[in-house]
């Protein structure tokens, strides 16, 4: 873990960069579904403890809608899609016109259409990530759960869990004009991922 | 007039203990392990927030001990025996290890929160410590918190509620 620590400024920009175009490639998908502009931050690149990357979704107890894939190929990883479960409702009702119900789980349907949208705009991610890289990335089926974030977000942490107590997130925020549809992409690339993305980036890994 | 309860909050990958009126709680358990062991005489609550089985994988230099099973369990045991505790008298709960996403082909990453329950319990047994309450399994985070006063483990889930064992 300690290699992260060391990762110059110049590092941390290359990782900005990967998150930029990734999630906007994404924001650009999600915003032809929605056909309205959607609205993207800069991406923050962080390594983080575990405990406080539940704090970015608003701690640990609170409840989110997350769509996982797990990364596969030559750079795995983690991707998350994070909306909160008010987003997510709006989001359905405004794709598929799904109605909005009272309650606040979510039916079959609204289950596989938020597991549809998920993979769509995660698969635009990584495949503009994959070109960008010339790497091969390709996503498991993705996985739904409305949970507390810490619960969710541990998930994806489990590979840095060998190495230390913190993990390298790759964190874009977007937001759809009126800021109905809020979410976040959070990419946590495997510990040993991040020495193949330089290489292929052409950012030479020693002496950093 | 209503004295404030102290709280002591176990976070990822951590251990802690608390004696008398206190509170114990760790929040947002996914494939993670919160296990408790309590010694009813000296009302002392010790919780470790476990999140990999085994440290055999471990690939940290300064390894931190709360995080595998099969060392946050003795270290937990000899944080209380410092206080006092008297192996006699402790017992186990734990709550958490479910699997939070279910994948066709799942590798063992997938399967951690279960890894996680059997390596407490064998953990347990060689400590010679009993299991006397468990909510394990399922697909869904649970937080929970254990009162010293009582020995008892609130556990709330988002889509079980709260339960008390």
């Amino acid at each position: 873990m300690e290699v992260f620590k060391h990762f110059k400024e110049f590092k941390m920009d290359v990782l900005r960069e990967v998150g930029n175009i990734g999630a906007g490639n994404a924001a650009t998908a999600l915003s032809r579904l929605l056909n309205k502009p959607v609205d993207m931050a800069v991406p923050k690149v962080q390594l983080l403890p575990f405990e406080e990357i539940s704090e970015k979704v608003g701690g640990a107890e609170q409840v989110v809608v997350a769509i996982f894939l797990r990364v596969e190929g030559e750079a795995p990883g983690n991707l998350f899609f994070i909306l909160s479960p008010e987003a997510a409702k709006s989001l359905l009702n405004r794709l598929v016109g799904l109605p909005p119900e009272t309650d606040g789980m979510f039916n079959e349907m609204e289950q596989s259409a938020l597991c549809e949208i998920g993979n769509i705009l995660a698969g635009s991610y990584l495949s503009s990530l994959a070109d960008f890289t010339k790497l091969s990335m390709y996503p498991t089926v993705p996985a739904l759960a409305m949970d507390m974030a810490g619960a969710i977000l541990s998930f994806g942490l489990l590979q840095f869990g060998h190495m230390g107590d913190d993990a390298l997130l790759i964190d874009t925020t977007f937001l759809e004009g009126d800021h109905e549809v809020e979410g976040q992409f959070f990419l946590i690339p495997d510990p040993d991922s991040f020495a193949k993305i330089f290489k292929s980036l052409g950012v030479p890994m020693d002496h950093d | 007039m209503i004295e404030e309860q102290s709280i002591v909050k176990v976070g990822m990958a951590d251990l802690n203990v608390v004696q008398q009126s206190g509170i114990i709680r760790t929040v947002g358990l996914g494939s993670c392990v919160g296990l408790t062991m309590y010694d009813p005489e000296l009302k002392l609550a010790g919780m470790a927030h476990v999140m990999l089985p085994s440290s055999d994988i471990a690939r940290e230099g300064q390894l931190n001990v709360a995080k595998y099973a099969d060392t946050a369990l003795p270290a937990l045991l000899a944080k209380l025996r410092e206080l006092g505790a008297s192996p006699s008298r402790i017992v186990a709960k734990m709550a958490g290890g479910s699997q939070m996403f279910a994948f066709a082909g799942a590798g063992d990453t997938m399967r951690i929160g279960p890894r996680n329950v059997e390596s407490c319990k064998a953990k347990l047994a060689e400590l010679r410590i009993p299991l006397i309450a468990e909510d394990t399994g399922g697909n869904y985070g649970r937080t929970i918190e254990m009162d010293a006063g009582t020995g008892i483990l609130l556990i709330r889930s988002v889509q079980t509620g709260v339960k008390e064992m």
